[in-house]
């Protein structure tokens, strides 16, 4: 056991990070540093960025468009992107439906959509949950049946998140009612500019505008746009969350997040101090500095048993819990430092390039915004609930 | 950057469970507890003969060279089955305070016999009025022709009572509360002026005492540098914390797998209670609290033998916050999940929350350590 980064792996992470120095353009690192809404944009320039030096994909194979780097310089990757505050990358295309594609799809699939996911040219979103099917995910209802080489697709999804933006989306569609639920479901690729789909906002409680319900009224999908066999679309969907989950930790933004707690701790004034020297409150960013390193500990490990040709299992879902349980705690620890500042709600100064000087401290104004929009990571990608009952059946066997 | 065990590593562990499997039952457990040491010298003998002893001990005096990894492997296994041996005391303190502050004379005196199985060691360093401030010595030793009359009070000394010598801290300069003018003392645990109240601890173990009369020491028992012990003892306090974390971790999953079987066999309502979504949710609780103590650790463990001070007490301070708090978890749950069967003496498992539970008060509890870590930069 070594727990020094040897000198190969130093040098990766220095040109890592003079890179993202240089190459993140200074409006957007601002966006992300005063937690100001992004836009499809911002996501998109610095997707192609990334693209266009070859670091979109590193997990992706090198045949595809991505890199060899080993599981560990992929982990020093994402973490430098979050040290420097960059936009997360959007999951849904390059480490959700791309996996997939690559594992299950046919040779026209892989060569139309994965240079397009590559290149950001798409913009993907996600088609799991329904109204009535949320922890239950197999009792999905939406329909697709079958008419010459199509498909006509009929439901609704929801939680789907920024379809406002989305040209594709792949989708778990009911293609029989036969057997046991979890084997009548199909994996397909739809294009979102389809006549008969529409995308009605989720306003959420922060303010903010993330989320969608999407209808789907008759439209017509290809066949051809299956990924894999009819029916078996459960089984895809249980490898796209086996994949690629050690950043569900998101160890490096919270890293990231805790160095701008600190800021603001030290900013604010507590008794004859700052509140950072208030023994209360520095217990409690110890606690949780504490938690970041086991759970970053935890990673390292994962990371290096993947290095060693051992696929990760339930260990995932310890990462989904920890992790979400690690931001909610960072976005609450925020919003008891900056105290009284965090009852103004300005809308205009969660966008950027909003002029009027800020009511407090700058650093305060999207931190209950933020609070309220971040009581989502406990439920979304499989509820931390389901996480512990896939861990108490895959791990304990109970 | 390396996060797994060597083969070697691998092996001792093997080692570990093969001899705690045949010598440790819960039965055989309670009746070396109940004698008169408190452990099995025989058993001490043999962990000598395996290796163990010299493992913490440099190469240029017989050991094995290994590092605060290597005991933790070891500790973690002695946790698996509740070791009684004075494997902490004598071995990771004492051995660990010579190490750090014998001359190589007095090495080449002591460190075979220790690696040998001949020689017992404790370390006295805690005091009643000290709470867990290592700077807080009001012990005092008093410079005496050639040498020293030591007198105070030292609290709560693991295995004192079978040691052939025990290592005091006591105060040659300064205040209480000086961190300057604190050295160490090897002193015969039989010598005159040297007082043990003797008892058995609550998790099953022995500690003592230590009342020092005019105990008297002569020069070639001071150990190191006069007055410049503080920065030695922390240092072996930090191993001592490695060293107890990783015996936790051991304790930790050995208690898991017991509450496991336990919702298998119990059933109530007609169906095995770990079918209850409650209880399962608990013991992956207890799970993860495990697995993320261990990632912990062993991270520390690596990182105490290459780190300067301030980066080994970050990393050791947020290893016993994250032990401290896993283990009341794992441990109070444990109980929990057992119901009445839990809290009966029938069982081992009360052995093992018992045992975790003293962990929490040896060496900083987790308050303690929470301030040191807050205390300290991130580097």
């Amino acid at each position: 056991m070594e727990i020094t980064l040897s000198s190969a792996d130093a040098a990766f992470q220095s040109d890592v990070r003079s890179f993202i120095e240089a190459a993140l353009p200074g409006d957007i690192k601002s966006k992300v540093e005063l937690g100001q809404h992004l836009e499809k944009d911002d996501y998109v320039r610095w997707h192609k960025i990334l693209h266009t030096k070859g670091w979109a994909a590193p997990a992706w194979p090198v045949e595809y468009g991505g890199t060899d780097w080993t599981p560990l310089q992929r982990h020093l990757f994402e973490e430098e992107l979050a040290r420097a505050s960059t936009p997360r990358l959007m999951p849904f295309g390059l480490s959700m439906v791309a996996p997939v594609i690559m594992a299950f799809g046919d040779a026209a699939q892989k060569q139309h959509f994965l240079p397009r996911i590559l290149s950001c040219e798409d913009w993907w979103c996600q088609g799991y949950s329904e109204p009535g099917a949320g922890s239950d995910l197999a009792s999905l209802t939406t329909k697709a049946v079958p008419d010459g080489t199509d498909y006509i697709v009929s439901g609704a999804k929801t939680w789907t998140t920024l379809a406002q933006y989305a040209d594709m989306i792949f989708c778990l569609v009911r293609t029989s009612s036969e057997g046991k639920p979890q084997t009548g479901i199909s994996f397909l690729l739809i294009d979102m500019h389809s006549p008969g789909i529409t995308v009605r906002p989720i306003r959420t409680m922060d303010g903010g505008y993330e989320v969608n319900d999407v209808f789907f009224d008759e439209v017509r999908v290809p066949q051809a746009n299956r990924v894999g066999e009819e029916n078996k679309g459960w089984t895809y969907a249980k490898f796209l969350l086996g994949h690629e989950r050690t950043g569900i930790a998101a160890i490096g933004r919270s890293k990231q997040e805790l160095r701008q707690l600190k800021v603001i701790a030290a900013a604010e004034a507590a008794g004859d101090g700052s509140l950072a020297e208030d023994g209360a409150f520095a217990g409690k960013m110890a606690d949780l500095e504490i938690d970041i390193l086991a759970l970053e500990s935890l990673v390292l490990k994962i990371v290096a048993d993947e290095a060693a040709g051992r696929t990760p299992g339930a260990e995932a879902s310890i990462l989904k819990i920890r992790g979400t349980e690690i931001q909610q705690r960072l976005s609450e620890l925020a919003l008891e430092a900056i105290g009284y500042y965090a009852n103004p709600y300005i809308a205009e100064a969660q966008e950027a390039g909003w002029n009027e000087p800020p009511v407090g401290p700058e650093y305060a104004a999207t931190v209950a915004p933020h609070y309220f929009n971040w009581r989502k990571a406990s439920i979304y990608g499989g509820t931390n609930e389901i996480q512990k009952n896939i861990i108490a059946k895959m791990v304990l066997g109970l | 950057m390396e996060f797994t065990l060597s083969d070697e590593q691998v092996l001792f562990q093997e080692s570990v469970e093969s001899f705690t499997a045949k010598q440790y039952d819960a039965d055989k457990r309670r009746a070396l507890s109940e004698s008169e040491d408190g452990f099995s010298r025989a058993h001490w003998a043999h962990f000598a003969e395996l290796g163990w002893l010299g493992l913490g001990i440099e190469e240029a005096h017989g050991g094995l060279g290994g590092t605060a990894l290597d005991m933790a492997v070891l500790m973690e296994g002695f946790g698996r089955a509740l070791v009684l041996e004075p494997y902490l005391s004598s071995m990771v303190m004492g051995g660990g305070a010579l190490e750090l502050a014998a001359s190589e004379k007095q090495k080449s005196a002591l460190l075979p016999a220790l690696g040998g199985g001949a020689l017992l060691l404790a370390f006295a360093f805690a005091e009643p009025r000290a709470r867990y401030d290592l700077a807080k010595v009001a012990t005092i030793a008093e410079k005496c022709g050639g040498g020293y009359l030591l007198r105070g009070h030292k609290s709560v000394v693991l295995h004192a009572a079978s040691a052939d010598k025990i290592i005091v801290s006591a105060r040659t300069a300064g205040g209480v509360g000086d961190k300057a003018g604190i050295s160490l003392f090897l002193l015969e645990r039989a010598a005159p002026g040297v007082n043990l109240q003797s008892y058995p601890t609550v998790d099953g173990g022995r500690a003592a005492e230590v009342v020092l009369d005019e105990a008297v020491v002569t020069e070639y028992d001071l150990l190191g540098q006069e007055g410049q012990a503080h920065a030695i003892i922390e240092a072996v306090i930090d191993r001592a914390i490695i060293a107890v974390c990783a015996e936790a971790i051991g304790i930790m999953q050995t208690l898991i797998e017991m509450t496991r079987a336990y919702l298998d066999n119990r059933k109530q309502f007609g169906i095995p209670i770990g079918k209850f979504q409650v209880l399962q949710h608990q013991l992956v609780d207890m799970y993860m609290a495990h697995e993320l103590s261990k990632a912990l650790t062993y991270r520390a463990a690596a990182a105490i033998a290459s780190a300067e001070s301030a980066a080994r007490a970050r990393a050791v301070s947020a290893a016993k916050v994250q032990i401290g708090k896993a283990g009341s978890l794992v441990g109070q749950q444990a109980i929990q999940l057992h119901g009445g069967m839990g809290m009966t003496d029938e069982l081992p498992l009360g052995q093992y929350f018992k045992r975790l539970t003293m962990i929490e008060t040896l060496f900083g509890n987790t308050d303690h350590h929470r301030r040191r870590f807050a205390a300290l930069p991130e580097t």
